[in-house]
């Protein structure tokens, strides 16, 4: 009975066959799905991982100053005659001094292009740090300019034609120099974490995109929580089943699905047109991503208080407690946990946002790391637009960074929230 | 500043007056030998709430309202050839006196005559703020003294209390309503001006997009052309390359994950699909402009095809994978919804699982399926940040996948980023473009729950 398989002709059996193989077909379909999806979030994460990591390192020159007050022109030693200095002029020399092969003021001007064009300022800061050092000779380490920087990180390629690449073979022969000398480093970039936006690829840092986005989260955080914690609680413990609390329901999931940027054109119309609130700020940033979470948090805690079971509200009636007693004092703290983890989920989300904070004007060049939510500011996404947007090959180094950085703190927002659920969550 | 003082003083009174109401309770409450109705602590919020709460409310409509308050008080002093300028000069001229008042101490180079009114305008809102500092601290001293006067056993003031959270609770549930109304207002209001200046038809059906208008009248420009047609193929055209790729792979690891995975393969897959989901969508911009355009440009070379660096391709297949998970993960609902016993009916007819899931499961899953897609649809119309980074701004009226297009988001951000001046239709145009999306997303938002609640089979 068992060798022949009862019941089937040869036919029925090939026709079997060709049924499960579908069947497998299908299972293949699934796990092939399964497989590009998970591909492809791989090779996003890989390559921003290798486009971005050594944005984190920065290549740097030592060169020998004479800090001669009379070249800086310093009379005395306040901060602002220092911070005015003129250290070009002291920096061009050093330079000079370990070329004095190189006369011809073209070659010059291309030695120059070595450092960074900002590195007087970081003359400036030194001397401003160490005003008795002027008039001494001191070896400072100072910023190579993007190009240098590119080039020992191995992102712009050595063994290509001259006309190809951005620094040419003379150019190349003095940065090996200086190597062998030992004046050449790349140590960790505190100024990528620190600094703010700057035009200069090699200076630009993420500091001010950082205090930018800590200040709209803080004003989103302030009020999107209360007010969506509040509005959850009428809604799901207090309102009356009637056609306005429906059409307030109704309301708050469609929010929920409408498009980030029309947030965006509510803020510019009604906090900046209407309200005059100062554009570009923190502040019109908060409001406009805290109406843009508010329907996330509203949803979170609803689902958090409807998870309480009915008895411990009818427990609480039971020994006389009021309303607002049984929400406030049993309810609530129950469904703590819940609601916190859906408001995190909301800042995180907030975090990442871009394109309602490109309607409100947070996309300007700013220098200042924001010091209050009305200072203007941009957040760490813009700013990662922002450098899109620049030419510079050292820029694209620079936002993959950001995006890393952005990467982390949202995974960090995302595991807190796990890591909530899972230690406070109430199993019923 | 005189904000901040407001809210440190009336912080101050409400707990004074909490602290107070409460002691007055009980000192009264056992001096009488009366049991009180309410607990002290509802004494002491009820008195806290009286305290702080009528000058926060005053505070806050002073907020909204004293732009327009002191605006309308400074064209007093305007002179007769200023008032006589147009609505939108003398906006200008105003906004210049609120730059000069808000650094006074900075002296300027501007006419003399602008300054005075500027320091006018500054002493103004100064006596305003001190007014409403004064008024706030009077009115919370007031609500203390009467509230206070009410502090007895017999004083029912949980009653109050509970009514006065009440209400604060209702204003917080209207603060969604309140933003909806925001949305459809200040983008209905800029829509209307932008078709008194160009035709809702023109708009809805033109072929032309260029939206640079000349600035002034004397400028020698193009005069734009706001025919929308190209931004919405545009959209569409890289809505339909979204979903080609996210509706395949969704749906398949959808029922990959609801029918053969076993549960411990499911629960470390759904979270890792989701994550797709969590990963800004500037980065995916960064991902398609700077990863997924110069590949597929280098193979289209290869084929011998010419793709345009800012393709509709490379925008639509990274947005698909954006939206792989608000399929999957909706559809896996969909498909989990299904009740074991009609699996289990079909399995035991003899069918194959593959012939369960496709001839029951997926039909009886499929108004499930179809709300997923609307929402995915609804979400790729929306997206933003991909578009401005990844597709063009040439509107293009195509629908080769390999050329550049354009989108209404797109335009909305290029429109509106940078200066601008809020009365040219260029600006205008984003708004209306903004009706589009925000009605076109609702519409499928709203179509999307009705096709789920109205077609789901009920089983039970």
């Amino acid at each position: 009975m068992k060798s022949k398989g009862w019941q089937l002709s040869s036919i029925a059996k090939s026709r079997l066959k060709k049924r499960y193989r579908k069947e497998i077909r299908l299972k293949v379909y699934g796990q092939l799905a399964i497989f590009i999806a998970l591909g492809v979030l791989v090779i996003l994460l890989v390559s921003v991982i290798i486009r971005g990591h050594s944005a984190f390192t920065k290549t740097e020159i030592a060169l020998d100053l004479t800090l001669d007050s009379n070249l800086i022109q310093i009379t005395d030693n306040n901060n602002m005659q220092i911070k005015k200095g003129k250290y070009g002029k002291i920096i061009r020399q050093a330079l000079f001094d370990i070329f004095p092969e190189v006369q011809k003021r073209s070659d010059r001007r291309k030695l120059i292009k070595l450092l960074s064009k900002n590195s007087r300022y970081e003359v400036a800061r030194f001397v401003a740090k160490n005003p008795q050092l002027i008039n001494t000779t001191q070896r400072i380490w100072l910023s190579a300019s993007s190009d240098v920087d590119m080039l020992i990180k191995g992102k712009a390629p050595r063994d290509v034609p001259q006309s190809e690449r951005r620094l040419n073979d003379m150019q190349l022969s003095w940065i090996d120099k200086i190597n062998e000398m030992e004046n050449l480093r790349t140590r960790f970039n505190f100024d990528f974490i620190t600094g703010s936006d700057s035009r200069e690829p090699e200076m630009a840092g993420i500091g001010g995109a950082l205090a930018g986005s800590f200040w709209t989260l803080i004003i989103t955080l302030v009020l999107a929580f209360p007010i969506g914690v509040a509005a959850a609680i009428y809604m799901q413990e207090f309102a009356p089943k009637n056609r306005l609390t429906d059409f307030i329901e109704v309301n708050i999931n469609n929010l929920a699905a409408v498009p980030s940027i029309v947030f965006g054109l509510l803020g510019l119309a009604i906090f900046i047109q209407l309200f005059d609130l100062p554009r570009s700020t923190a502040i019109v940033g908060g409001f406009t991503l805290m109406l843009m979470t508010l329907p996330t948090i509203i949803i979170a805690t609803r689902a958090a208080l409807s998870a309480v079971p009915p008895s411990i509200r009818e427990a609480a009636y039971g020994v006389g407690a009021s309303q607002l007693q049984v929400v406030s004092h049993h309810v609530l703290p129950m469904a703590i946990p819940g609601i916190l983890t859906g408001t995190i989920i909301g800042m995180a989300r907030a975090l990442g946002e871009t394109a309602p904070l490109l309607m409100i004007g947070m996309v300007a060049f700013i220098v200042d790391i924001p010091s209050s939510p009305a200072d203007p500011a941009t957040a760490l996404p813009v700013q990662i637009f922002l450098w899109a947007d620049s030419p510079e090959r050292g820029f694209v180094e620079k936002m993959s960074a950001a995006i890393i950085v952005l990467l982390i703190f949202l995974v960090l927002m995302n595991a807190l929230a796990v890591y909530l659920r899972r230690k406070f969550e109430i199993r019923w | 500043m005189h904000f901040i003082i407001l809210l440190v003083a009336l912080g101050t009174i409400a707990a004074i007056g909490f602290y107070f109401a409460r002691r007055k309770l009980l000192v009264s409450s056992t001096k009488t030998a009366v049991r009180p109705h309410s607990m002290p602590v509802y004494h002491g919020w009820y008195v806290a709430f009286w305290c702080a709460l009528p000058s926060l409310i005053i505070l806050l409509f002073w907020l909204i309202f004293e732009n327009y308050i002191l605006e309308a008080l400074i064209r007093n002093y305007l002179g007769s050839e200023l008032l006589a300028l147009s609505d939108a000069r003398l906006g200008l001229v105003i906004n210049d006196v609120k730059n000069l008042a808000n650094n006074v101490g900075i002296q300027s180079n501007s006419d003399s005559a602008l300054l005075d009114i500027a320091k006018r305008y500054a002493s103004m809102r100064d006596t305003a703020r001190v007014a409403l500092l004064g008024t706030g601290i009077a009115l919370a001293i007031a609500g203390f003294g009467w509230s206070w006067n009410q502090i007895n056993p017999m004083f029912r003031a949980r009653y109050g209390v509970e009514r006065i959270v009440r209400w604060v609770l209702i204003l917080a549930s209207f603060v969604a309503v309140i933003t909806t109304i925001g949305i459809v207002l200040s983008v209905l209001f800029e829509s209307i001006r932008f078709f008194s200046i160009v035709s809702v038809g023109e708009f809805l059906f033109g072929i032309d997009w260029s939206p640079q208008t000349a600035i002034r009248e004397d400028q020698i420009g193009s005069s734009g052309a706001f025919g929308a047609v190209p931004l919405f193929t545009g959209t569409l055209l890289i809505t339909l390359i979204a979903m080609l790729v996210a509706l395949p792979i969704g749906l398949f690891s959808a029922i990959y994950m609801a029918e053969f995975a076993s549960p411990r393969i499911r629960n470390t897959i759904k979270p890792i699909l989701e994550i797709l989901a969590g990963v800004p969508t500037v980065v995916y911009g960064f991902f398609a402009a700077l990863t997924v355009a110069p590949a597929l440009r280098s193979f289209g070379e290869f084929l011998g095809l010419n793709v345009a660096s800012e393709s509709a391709l490379a925008a639509g297949a990274v947005m698909g994978i954006m939206i792989i998970p608000f399929i999957s993960s909706l559809s896996d609902d969909a498909i989990v919804a299904v009740p074991r016993s009609l699996r289990e009916g079909s399995l035991a007819m003899g069918a194959t699982r593959a012939e369960t899931i496709i001839k029951v499961i997926l039909p009886a899953a499929l108004p499930g399926v179809i709300a997923a897609c609307l929402l995915a649809i609804s979400r790729a119309i929306g997206e933003t940040m991909i578009v401005v980074m990844a597709a063009g701004l040439a509107a293009n009226l195509t629908v080769n996948p390999l050329e550049a297009v354009t989108t209404i988001t797109t335009q909305i951000v290029t429109l509106l980023v940078g200066d601008q001046e809020f009365d040219s239709a260029k600006t205008l145009a984003a708004f209306a473009l903004g009706l589009t999306l925000f009605l076109t997303t609702l519409a499928l938002n709203v179509l999307a729950l009705y096709i789920a609640r109205k077609y789901r089979e009920q089983y039970e």
